[in-house]
């Protein structure tokens, strides 16, 4: 990735996937997606746990290669060299992968302070004001086991903004949370994408959070996408499938008359 | 361990290739040089002066009933310097430092710690590895030289505490001059050099590939710590042989 913050743009950059595929042990898990993520909008990929969401981020960040089909970052090849140095992209991890080992503040500066890319002030100023962006300013000294679940994720989002990323791919961004800290980091999904006009990118199969955030969705079973379009669209789409996830919910039985 | 031997190659000479950012890590590698003599001190303080005076204990009365007070010094002097304080010192620091390696480099791979930095472009080598495998490089010949010198005193105490050896301390100490070489004490000091290379490359080799929550972790340390040993014993038949020819 880029790790020149002189000119940072403020622009976020599209993605072009086509024909991916990807398989583990014989099992193949993504089975020839074709999508495209436009610059600067939020696009939400929704399905059920194991459908290969998270493997899919993966592969748009550059941490699995694919086995067939490709990736475009921009109109450019993901595997070519120096595009992941030429574009910022940052993933909010699904259980913020913050480092143990440091404190929330280093957590936050590490990309600055590994690149040397700001004197140690400077990094300071910039850490408090992306901590701030997220409501945790009084959070730099502490430590990410003495952190809620939902404070972490909001420690990774301003460990990603630090980058001033053109895309930010977020994985499951309200899974474990109450429902409370789930709209606020939604609410920041948004604000983040108003502010900066990042493209963000999130995996979720929390419907409130993708009906609630989407510009456009796709949703996807069993590592093939069942159909892409706005919230309203997918709404009413006609698949089974779709339908069956977007409707599922909880049902108590009735109880038996004898009982 | 032996399907990974070309990963761990491949690893230390990343490694290796990344020296040059030494300088760049020097707050980690003084952190992890520190923590491991603070880890390890006592415990080498206490083997080496055990390992030195079981020597003795062992050869001294045999060595003193034939008539050959003036070699026990020397006997205990060389076996200490040039096998048992690098073996013994490097087993220990792959017990107690290799296996904190392992589950923290692994415990970092299984919650996604190592992923993080990644989409940082932040290389897991420099940042994890580089620093692990300096200090380690550093700390253990340091670590043997003073085992080795404890050792001596071991020997030297017990050589003079036993009543069946009775020998001064003075006398054993000058035995051990006439026998003991600087070239000796070299021999075993780059011996450690390498067994901390080895303990380095295979503990964070180990935790770079664990997967599969704490029991992969658990894994991890094991095998560690067990090739650790393994390839310890494989390589100093091969450095004596190396070293003596």
């Amino acid at each position: 990735m880029n790790t020149s913050l002189a000119n940072p743009s403020r622009n976020g950059i599209g993605i072009q996937v086509r024909g991916l595929r990807k398989g583990f042990n014989g099992e193949e898990v993504l089975k020839g997606l074709d999508f495209e993520v436009r610059p600067g909008e939020i696009f939400v990929i929704m399905g059920p746990s194991g459908s290969g969401k998270t493997v899919l981020l993966k592969h748009l960040i550059g941490l699995e290669t694919p086995d067939a089909g490709e990736i475009l970052i921009a109109g450019e090849p993901i595997q070519s060299a120096g595009v992941m140095d030429k574009y910022r992209m940052a993933m909010v991890f699904q259980s913020g992968a913050l480092l143990n080992s440091l404190t929330v503040g280093e957590n936050v500066g590490l990309y600055l302070s590994e690149h040397r890319l700001k004197p140690p002030p400077e990094i300071a100023r910039i850490v408090a004001e992306k901590l701030e962006v997220v409501g945790l300013r009084d959070a730099v000294d502490k430590w990410p086991s003495e952190l809620s679940g939902g404070m972490k994720k909001r420690v990774a989002i301003a460990r990603a903004l630090v980058i001033e990323p053109q895309l930010i791919l977020y994985d499951e961004p309200t899974s474990e949370l109450d429902p409370l800290s789930a709209v606020v980091i939604a609410e920041e999904i948004v604000r983040l994408n108003e502010r900066s006009q990042v493209t963000s990118l999130v995996v979720s199969h929390d419907r409130d959070l993708a009906f609630g955030v989407a510009n456009r969705m796709a949703v996807i079973h069993q590592g093939q996408i069942l159909t892409i379009g706005t919230p309203e669209q997918i709404k009413h789409h006609a698949d089974p499938k779709v339908q069956e996830f977007l409707r599922a919910h909880f049902k108590r039985a009735e109880p038996h008359p004898n009982q | 361990m032996f399907q990974n031997i070309g990963e761990m190659v491949v690893l230390f000479w990343r490694t290796l290739l990344s020296l040059p950012m030494t300088w760049r890590q020097r707050h980690k590698v003084c952190e992890q040089f520190f923590e491991i003599g603070n880890a390890s001190l006592l415990m080498v303080c206490i083997l080496s002066f055990f390992i030195g005076a079981v020597i003795a204990l062992q050869t001294g009365p045999v060595l003193v009933s034939r008539g050959l007070s003036n070699a026990v010094g020397g006997v205990v002097g060389i076996s200490i310097c040039k096998e048992l304080a690098p073996v013994m010192m490097s087993i220990l620091i792959a017990g107690r430092i290799g296996s904190a390696m392992a589950a923290e480099i692994g415990s970092m791979q299984v919650y996604q710690e190592i992923d993080a930095l990644r989409t940082m472009n932040i290389n897991p080598i420099q940042y994890l590895v580089l620093p692990r495998v300096v200090a380690i490089a550093t700390a253990l010949p340091l670590l043997v030289i003073f085992a080795i010198l404890v050792g001596w005193l071991g020997g030297a105490f017990v050589s003079m505490a036993n009543p069946h050896i009775d020998i001064s301390f003075a006398s054993f100490l000058s035995a051990l001059r006439e026998v003991v070489m600087i070239k000796d004490v070299a021999n075993g000091v780059f011996k450690s050099f390498i067994f901390a290379l080895l303990v380095g490359t295979v503990s964070c080799h180990q935790g770079l590939i664990t997967r599969g929550g704490p029991r992969g972790i658990g894994r991890s340390v094991t095998k560690a710590v067990v090739n650790s040993i393994v390839l310890i014993v494989i390589f100093d038949y091969l450095l004596t042989r190396a070293l003596l020819s």
